[in-house]
């Protein structure tokens, strides 16, 4: 009877769901929850949550949510590198008989949540973030289509990363690798709780992410300032363009396959079974026409940050900007045509693998355009080694070599060999640190003045810069070598000890590259500290090429008193190159959203759903479905959506600039 | 931000254009509003997201719409006149939503109210004819359980129905919120967003009633 | 080996002296021409990365700030014939490429039995391919020699210069079933077969293990694969064969469980239509053949396609179940379903039935709904 209670209150929780067992986990759940508090008791000290609350989290200003997509990035990389230094060390010890000291239960867990939390949680909020920031701001807009959209697709991607995080203190999480192919991730291999979190975190934030795609393309498509053609566009809302687009034609394949993968698991359909006609080999085709495209939804944004800082930092015109764009697009086109190049190793004839092989090649074409299109930029240009370009040097040596190793991994022969070895972990680590995160560094320290009006400090900056590409170069390049050794992803333990010593080279370089996130955080405590020092009131610190460098740093919520006209691709170069007065006078009030706290609460029950979906809390599951029904009916009884910013502030936010232009000449 | 060359009458001109020459304008003064045409673009491309969606289902069931496991198979199961009666509700849905548009347009609140009533009910009759024909499969020991066929029959026929469902639901709020304030702009916009859905899930069904419906019965 | 190995490896050979690239140095001939080609591409494509990375450098360095000397064009932004140049160099590159991989896709392709053993040694003519059946279970290798009637767990054994044609399948999970020194890998699927062809050119013992992670057993999922010489292999035959042990159907249900880090173990018998039922998931007794049930599905369904040929079949496979001795309709009631469905005018194609007259399927019943 009381079992009975129990089971229908809590589901498949009980005691034994928390790891308490496990010192590792509770001392770590010790150190969250005494910074939990603390952080908690000092908001409150401070009196700092209503500033929170109606500033930050209702927040519809594209640049303040942002920002915060920037700060969950951030802490997510946090987590997501405690697990690549666990596994480092793990494997750089568990030889000659040695089982290291994780067992298999946790360490498949590590790396399962190391690829899942650094694609989803550290790599798409980063991305997001800055486009989120920077699109607006760059195509001379106020906000994006859909603040209150914009909103909700922030907190759901943060209640996808709550539910990761939780899995780490109640229950667990899967062991079946981040893309979990069934049959492992079905019921009969995998029937503890750990899949379901992986399912019930990508939904959630899986929604975050569709609506925010739509949301941005709307915006690029619509909110143009006047002047600015498709072919006036900055080439980083190009890429984003293109990288939203991506996102709304991939990210419903995830879920719908997600969703496909969770009836196998709760209804017990046969879509990925062994038996009963079901048929694993569809999982893995579906989740990778997702998956592959998602590589790209990645990297194109970086694309576009390098052609920015190198066309800035060159003080040049960027070199080939149509075929730029038309590299984007036929890149954006043929990630759709080469996902089966993840699985050349299943039994596809050769026929298939060779048009799967070919069609990957041929996008190192548009790729290889993008490079050599940077090269020309620098080409009789000025070049400043700012810290934005430095990472951009970095990108352009190290990306090379990573795409040079995933044109030969398209060479399924080649693949044969290589497939799921470290080969292919160095592989992708080497595009995805070398192009992704460099570009995405390269973001931060370029934008950073532009989001907070001080710079960040050069010294800890390269600092972080050094012990990073060092770092990547030996965490990585023992790893190719391990690849041609013979060496398999995701072992635990070896027998062969000649392999030892690469792995621990690896495993010092995963330790630099601790310390250059450690300078990074450094960095930001020390540029806050000294930002009187590294103050820019110009706006326009790097002498800036396009719009989001002709408003004043940080930009004032309404982003421009009035809307610009675009001339040139270059719009902000033009106007200064071409004797633009700013307007002094003649302010009007400014129409803008209203904040709401809505999206906070939809993502909340959306996420204490996902937690009663994982632990079979029907109850719970069904009041929060229902709550979410009812919060969301609510919301469109509010016609208080929008307000109009009053004229005299505008004048006293305008002269404000004014005043401090004026004290910098 | 749709401003037109022609809107800008008040222009600002940069101080040092020679003179004679056009004089380059660098910002306009007027604002637009742009919500309604981003709204419709924007609920267009996520119908074409949820298009996604349906298209991975019906690739799910062309893959796997055969594999009965030794089980029921489309033939034994469909009863396609009650399926074209399910059919014609939805149709007829569609019809009696493009009246109320129409209604909407000549600004008659009551007459909007009444065919988005009718609507209401095809929708329902329809999920209630499929809710009856689920149960009915699912009594006779053929439920999704049994066979990938039927899991993706279920999943497929299923999602749209869920679509439907939360179509109706939409539906009722918007009701009250025309009887509430009449047919004001955003209604006016909702009312349009749901037209494009509710003919979407028209769509949708046509190719469900031929793909599994039809094809099925005559495989 | 070859010359295009030792021109990449040069500068690298130092560095790597002592660590046994066993990807780019193999003692099989298809693992061999496939490392060959991990080559061949690299110095292919280096012909463009290194000059770009070269001029990475050099712009940099030249295009510097503090260099006033260098030419500054802030207005240049255009070039036909460059941009002609960087989308050409690229494109003849993945055009030779391209060529390359079609070639040598379908040259080694896994499923295309051998047309040589060695580079200079084509097949001999009416040699028998050595025939393995290869099963990963949870989490150990199961070796089939269905053409000695032996198996073993753990451990493979092989003549030099002879082709092996393999046939692979997985009981619960995927794995991936790779000997480096041999060739490429291919992967293991419940409920699948997969095929590979491949010979080992120098006797030696080499690692094998599974390159798809498959769960907590994953790290110890490991096999020596031993090439031996003709009359090395024979003996390792024949002390298989002495070691007695029987891999019946039971046998099989017992090692299937899983387990980890294995030891190697021998059967000097094996059923012979173990792997087929395998492949066919129908080890356990009671258990329709995925086979069986295709071709059910295949003529229509149970109900269609005569009930009477289904009877056949859970009478051969259901009822009939244990011992082997009775196993005789094992995956062959497919024919008598196909011509029970196709030789009779009286087996009735339904008209179209109403749901609330159609009959519960009496299908077999592998797993229970949950």
């Amino acid at each position: 009877m009381l079992e009975t209670l129990t089971t229908f209150l809590f589901g498949r929780l009980s005691l034994e769901s928390f790891p308490y067992h496990e010192p590792i986990v509770v001392a770590t759940f010790f150190a969250v929850v005494l910074g939990g508090i603390a952080l908690v008791a000092a908001l409150s000290y401070f009196k700092l949550w209503g500033y929170l609350w109606t500033e930050w989290f209702t927040t519809v200003d594209h640049k303040r949510i942002g920002i915060m997509y920037m700060v969950l990035g951030l802490i997510m990389l946090l987590r997501g590198f405690a697990d690549a230094i666990m596994m480092r060390a793990q494997q750089a010890i568990a030889f000659n008989g040695s089982e290291g000291y994780l067992n298999s239960h946790h360490f498949d867990q590590v790396f399962t949540a190391h690829g899942v939390i650094m694609i989803f949680f550290v790599a798409m909020p980063l991305v997001t973030g800055l486009m989120n920031y920077v699109v607006p701001l760059q195509i001379g807009a106020r906000d994006v289509s859909f603040p209150f959209l914009n909103n909700f697709s922030f907190w759901m991607t943060v209640g996808g990363a709550v539910l990761i995080m939780a899995s780490l203190f109640v229950g667990e999480f899967a062991r079946t690798g981040w893309l979990a192919y069934p049959p492992l991730s079905g019921l009969e291999a995998s029937p503890d709780v750990g899949v379901d979190y992986y399912i019930w975190a990508l939904q959630v934030a899986g929604v975050g992410t569709t609506l925010s795609g739509i949301n941005l393309i709307c915006t690029i498509v619509k909110m143009r300032a006047p002047g600015m053609t498709m072919m006036k566009m900055p080439v980083f809302t190009w890429t984003s363009l293109c990288t939203n687009v991506l996102i709304v034609a991939s990210f419903p394949i995830l879920t719908a396959v997600l969703v496909l993968l969770s009836l196998d698991r709760y209804v017990g359909t046969h879509f990925f079974t062994n038996d009963m006609g079901g048929n694993p080999m569809m999982y893995v085709n579906l989740i990778w026409i997702w998956g592959h495209p998602e590589v790209y939804i990645l990297i194109l944004p970086c694309f576009g940050i390098f052609s920015e800082v190198t066309s800035t930092f060159t003080g040049k015109k960027l070199f080939g900007y149509t075929s730029m764009v038309y590299a984007t697009v036929v890149i954006t086109i043929l990630s759709y045509l080469v996902w089966l190049h993840h699985f050349f190793t299943m039994g596809s004839g050769a026929s298939v693998n060779s048009f799967f092989g070919i069609t990957t090649m041929i996008i190192s074409i548009p790729t290889g355009a993008k490079i050599f299109n940077w090269l020309f930029t620098m080409y009789r240009g000025r070049i400043r080694f700012e810290l934005p370009m430095m990472w951009t040097i970095a990108f352009m040596l190290t990306f090379v070599i990573g795409g040079m190793t995933g044109v030969l991994l398209a060479v399924p022969p080649a693949d044969f060999v290589l497939h799921n070895s470290l080969f292919l972990i160095a592989h992708f680590h080497n595009v995805i640190i070398g192009g992704v995160l460099f570009g995405l560094f390269a973001g931060i320290y370029y934008w950073w003045p532009k989001a907070f009006g001080f710079r960040l400090d050069p010294f800890w900056g390269k600092m972080s810069f050094w012990f990073w590409v060092i770092g990547f170069y030996f965490a990585f390049m023992p790893l190719y070598v391990l690849g041609l050794m013979g060496v398999t992803r995701r072992l635990r333990v070896f027998e062969d000890p000649s392999l030892q010593i690469w792995f621990q080279i690896a495993a010092f370089g995963a330790v630099l590259i601790a310390l250059g996130i450690g300078s990074f955080l450094i960095q930001i405590a020390v540029s806050v500290l000294k930002r009187r020092q590294l103050v820019d009131v110009s706006g326009d610190p790097w002498d800036g090429r396009t719009l989001e460098w002709a408003t004043s740093s940080p930009p004032p919520g309404y982003n421009f008193a009035f809307t610009p006209v675009i001339h040139d691709n270059d719009a902000w170069w033009d106007m200064k190159k071409r004797g633009y007065a700013r307007p002094l006078d003649g302010f009007r009030p400014i129409h803008m959203p209203s904040n709401t706290g809505t999206g906070v609460i939809l993502a909340g029950i959306s996420t204490v759903l996902g937690f009663a979906l994982v632990w079979h809390i029907w109850w719970l599951a069904a009041v929060s479905f229902v709550g979410l029904l009812a919060v969301a009916i609510n919301h469109t009884f509010n016609y208080n959506r929008d307000f109009h910013i009053p004229v005299d502030e505008v004048v006293r936010t305008e002269s404000e600039r004014t005043r401090l232009l004026s004290g910098q000449v | 931000m749709t401003t037109t060359v022609e809107a800008m009458h008040d222009r600002h001109v940069g101080h040092d254009t020679p003179r004679g020459a056009t004089p380059p304008v660098f910002y306009v003064r007027d604002e637009h509003a742009h919500e309604a045409a981003s709204t419709a673009l924007g609920f267009w491309i996520y119908l074409m997201s949820d298009c996604l969606i349906f298209a991975v289902l019906f690739a799910t069931y062309g893959v796997l719409g055969t594999s009965y496991a030794a089980g029921p198979t489309p033939k034994e199961l469909f009863d396609l006149p009650l399926v074209a009666l399910n059919t014609s509700m939805l149709l007829l849905s569609s019809i009696t939503y493009g009246f109320a548009m129409l209604a909407m347009e000549k600004g008659r609140t009551g007459q909007t109210q009444a065919w988005l009533f009718i609507t209401l009910l095809f929708g329902l009759a329809f999920l209630g004819i499929e809710l009856f024909e689920f149960a009915h499969l699912i009594h006779e020991g053929a439920g999704p359980w049994r066979s990938a066929f039927l899991s993706s029959f279920f999943t497929l026929v299923g999602t749209h129905g869920l679509h439907v469902t939360f179509g109706s639901v939409w539906l009722v709020t918007l009701m009250v919120q025309v009887a509430r304030r009449g047919l004001i702009p955003a209604n006016r916009r909702r009312l349009m967003c749901l037209s494009m859905f509710w003919h979407f899930l028209d769509v949708i069904w046509i190719g469900v009633f031929t793909f599994v419906y039809l094809m099925g019965a005559l495989r | 080996m070859s010359r295009y190995r030792a021109i990449a490896l040069l500068p690298v050979m130092a560095a790597l002296s002592g660590c046994n690239l066993v990807v780019l140095n193999p003692a099989g001939d298809v693992a061999s021409q496939q490392g060959d080609l991990v080559v061949i591409s690299t110095l292919l494509m280096l012909l463009i990365i290194v000059p770009v990375m070269a001029l990475t450098v050099l712009f940099a360095w030249r295009y510097r700030q503090s260099n006033n000397t260098a030419r500054y064009e802030p207005d240049w932004d255009h070039s036909t014939q460059l941009e002609l140049v960087i989308w050409a160099a690229p494109l003849l590159i993945i055009i030779c490429l391209g060529a390359i991989t079609w070639v040598t896709t379908h040259k080694l392709d896994p499923y295309r039995p051998l047309d040589r053993i060695a580079s200079d040694k084509p097949v001999p003519a009416g040699a028998k391919p050595l025939d393995v059946q290869v099963v990963a279970l949870d989490w150990k290798w199961l070796f089939v020699y269905p053409e000695y009637g032996i198996a073993s767990v753990n451990e493979m054994a092989a003549p030099v210069d002879r082709q092996i044609r393999f046939s692979l399948t997985a009981s619960t999970v995927m794995n991936s079933f790779y000997v480096p020194a041999l060739a490429g890998m291919i992967y293991t699927m419940p409920g699948m077969e997969t095929k590979l062809h491949a010979v080992i050119n120098e006797p030696g013992t080499y690692k094998g293990f599974s390159s798809n992670y498959s769960g907590a057993g994953f790290s110890h999922m490991r096999f020596n694969f031993l090439g031996l010489s003709n009359q090395d292999f024979d003996g390792w035959v024949s002390k298989v064969k002495s070691a007695g042990g029987s891999l019946d159907r039971n046998a099989y249900l017992a090692l299937e469980k899983p387990s980890e880090a294995v030891p190697v173990q021998h059967y000097g018998t094996v059923d012979p239509k173990l792997f087929n039922a395998v492949v066919n998931m129908c080890v356990r007794p009671g258990t329709m053949c995925m086979s069986d049930m295709a071709a059910i599905d295949r003529a229509g369904g149970l109900n269609a396609g005569g009930k009477a040929a289904a009877e056949a079949i859970l009478r051969a496979n259901t009822l009939a179940g244990f011992p082997d001795t009775q196993q005789t309709g094992l995956c062959t009631v497919a024919e008598a379903v196909e011509a029970a469905a196709s030789n009779s005018g009286a087996v009735q194609r339904p008209t179209v039935t109403p749901i609330s007259a159609s009959a519960t399927p009496a299908g077999p019943q592998r797993l229970a709904n949950p």
